[in-house]
This record gives C-alpha cells, sequence and structure tokens, in this order.
C-alpha cells in the first residue's frame, strides 16, 4: 500500500498545524512589538475602527508629539511628513490620513536605540487633518495638523 | 526581486541619520487605466532596517504611501564603518535587500 502522509486528510492537517506553529515562532522571534501585518487597521474606513485595530484607547493631543509638514500640499501624491516624539520611551509612531478611503497610511516600531523622529511621504485624495500618534509606554499621543491638498494624489 | 533602493546613513554625533529611497509603484487598487479597468493594488507592506544586524525599525505600510517611497530616521549610536541594512516585503511577496556602510 502507498499512502503519501501528504495525500491523507488527517495527516495533512496535522502537518500543516505543525508547520504553521513553527512557522508562527519562527517570525515571532525576531520582531520588536508586532507579529505581523496589521490588515484590519489597514483596512479600516474610520478612524475609530483603525485605532480599534491598533489597540488604541483614548489617545490625548500632547505638546510633546509634533507633525512638521507644510500647511499646503500642492502634489497630493508626495505630501512629506516628520513626527518627532520627546515622550521617553517612544516605541511607535504613526500618520493617519482622516479623509483618506483608509485612515492608516504607515506604522513604524522603533527599536530601543532609535530616535522618536521618523520622516516619510504619503498620499492624501483631498484636504484632511494628518495624525501623527505615538506610543508610550502602552499609551497613546497625538499630534494633528490640517493639510491644504490643491491636488488630489489617489485620482485616476 | 524588486528594483535597487538608494540608502544613505552618515553617522554624526553620536546619532546615525538613515535616509532611504526605494523604487517601488506603490499602486493604490483606487486608480483605473486607459480601458477604464481597475489597476489591482501593488504596494510594500512591510519594511525592516537593521543596524549591525539588530532591528532598529519595523514598518508597515498601506497604499497610501507615496510612489517611490522615501524614509528618513535616526538611530542612537553607530560609528563609520558600521553596517545599515534594508529591506521591504511588498503586497505580492517580492522582496528586496540592500546595505551601506555608515559613514
Amino acid at each position: 500500500m502507498i499512502e503519501h502522509s501528504w495525500t491523507d486528510r488527517r495527516g495533512f492537517i496535522r502537518k500543516a498545524g505543525l508547520l504553521s506553529l513553527v512557522a508562527s515562532t519562527f517570525t515571532l522571534l525576531p520582531r520588536l512589538a508586532l507579529a505581523a501585518w496589521n490588515k484590519a487597521a489597514f483596512d479600516s474606513k474610520t478612524l475609530a475602527d483603525a485605532y480599534q485595530a491598533m489597540g488604541v484607547d483614548a489617545p490625548k493631543e500632547s505638546a510633546d508629539v509634533q507633525l512638521l509638514a507644510s500647511d499646503i500640499a500642492e502634489n497630493g501624491a508626495v505630501v512629506p511628513l516628520q513626527a518627532v516624539s520627546k515622550i521617553p520611551n517612544t516605541t511607535q509612531i504613526s500618520f493617519l490620513v482622516e479623509k483618506n478611503p483608509n485612515m492608516l497610511a504607515a506604522l513604524f516600531d522603533l527599536g530601543p536605540d532609535t530616535v522618536a523622529d521618523v520622516t516619510a511621504r504619503i498620499k492624501m485624495g483631498q484636504t484632511s487633518n494628518v495624525i501623527a500618534l505615538v506610543k508610550a509606554d502602552g499609551k497613546f499621543y497625538t499630534a494633528t495638523k490640517e493639510i491644504k491638498v490643491t491636488l488630489g494624489g489617489c485620482g485616476g | 526581486m524588486g528594483n535597487p533602493m538608494k540608502i544613505r546613513a552618515a553617522s554624526k554625533d553620536g546619532v546615525t541619520e538613515v535616509k532611504v529611497l526605494m523604487n517601488h509603484e506603490m499602486e493604490t487598487g483606487f486608480r483605473k487605466d486607459a480601458s477604464g479597468a481597475p489597476i489591482p493594488a501593488w504596494y510594500i507592506n512591510e519594511v525592516v532596517a537593521k543596524l549591525n544586524g539588530k532591528v532598529a525599525m519595523e514598518a508597515q505600510w498601506g497604499p497610501s504611501v507615496s510612489k517611490n517611497p522615501y524614509l528618513a530616521f535616526k538611530i542612537k549610536g553607530g560609528a563609520p564603518g558600521d553596517k545599515v541594512s534594508v529591506s521591504w516585503t511588498d503586497s505580492k511577496g517580492d522582496t528586496r535587500a540592500d546595505e551601506v556602510t555608515v559613514s
């Protein structure tokens, strides 16, 4: 009798389960904080949903978080943003755009020696509030700035 | 294999500043081509940056990061001769890794 274990349903399920366990253990080890790309957060269509998917509870607007960007973005396809946090133990910085189809644009988990100062460029469909969200010691802080867009970046 | 990145890493006053310019379409999935058919989403969703093999930053991105993404950050420590490596994975599973020496 020839029975390859992979064609046997139960054996396959057992092995697949074992493999995924091994894989998840392996991928968890070198990570800083988050295990995998947070699909739920990136799919969120409201700020409340995005915050929930990111585990954000009652974020506070803080003067120690700075969102550096120009007031007017001539080209919504390329809007430079810089977020700086002066809050000790800042471990995560995110950029969210309230009026984009999906709020969350980018999330950065920082290592212990990484300065809480991140610059990136994002797309904006229209004039909107942009939020720099900072996580420090498990608490969340924000800086909000309205950026006017004269030419949208999500058109086609 | 994706297109090469441009990475600059410079050490100054005990801080290593890293600037990365990636080469990627970052297609949102909201655009349509000339015939009106939707262009499928295709974007970098994970980025890992390391200094001397130690993870300094892990980023998760959505499609609203700009085309040909630019990223800048700073790491305490690091000296000329150290290695900074950056790698990304996109939504199609393509990857790219590049390394530079800190100047």
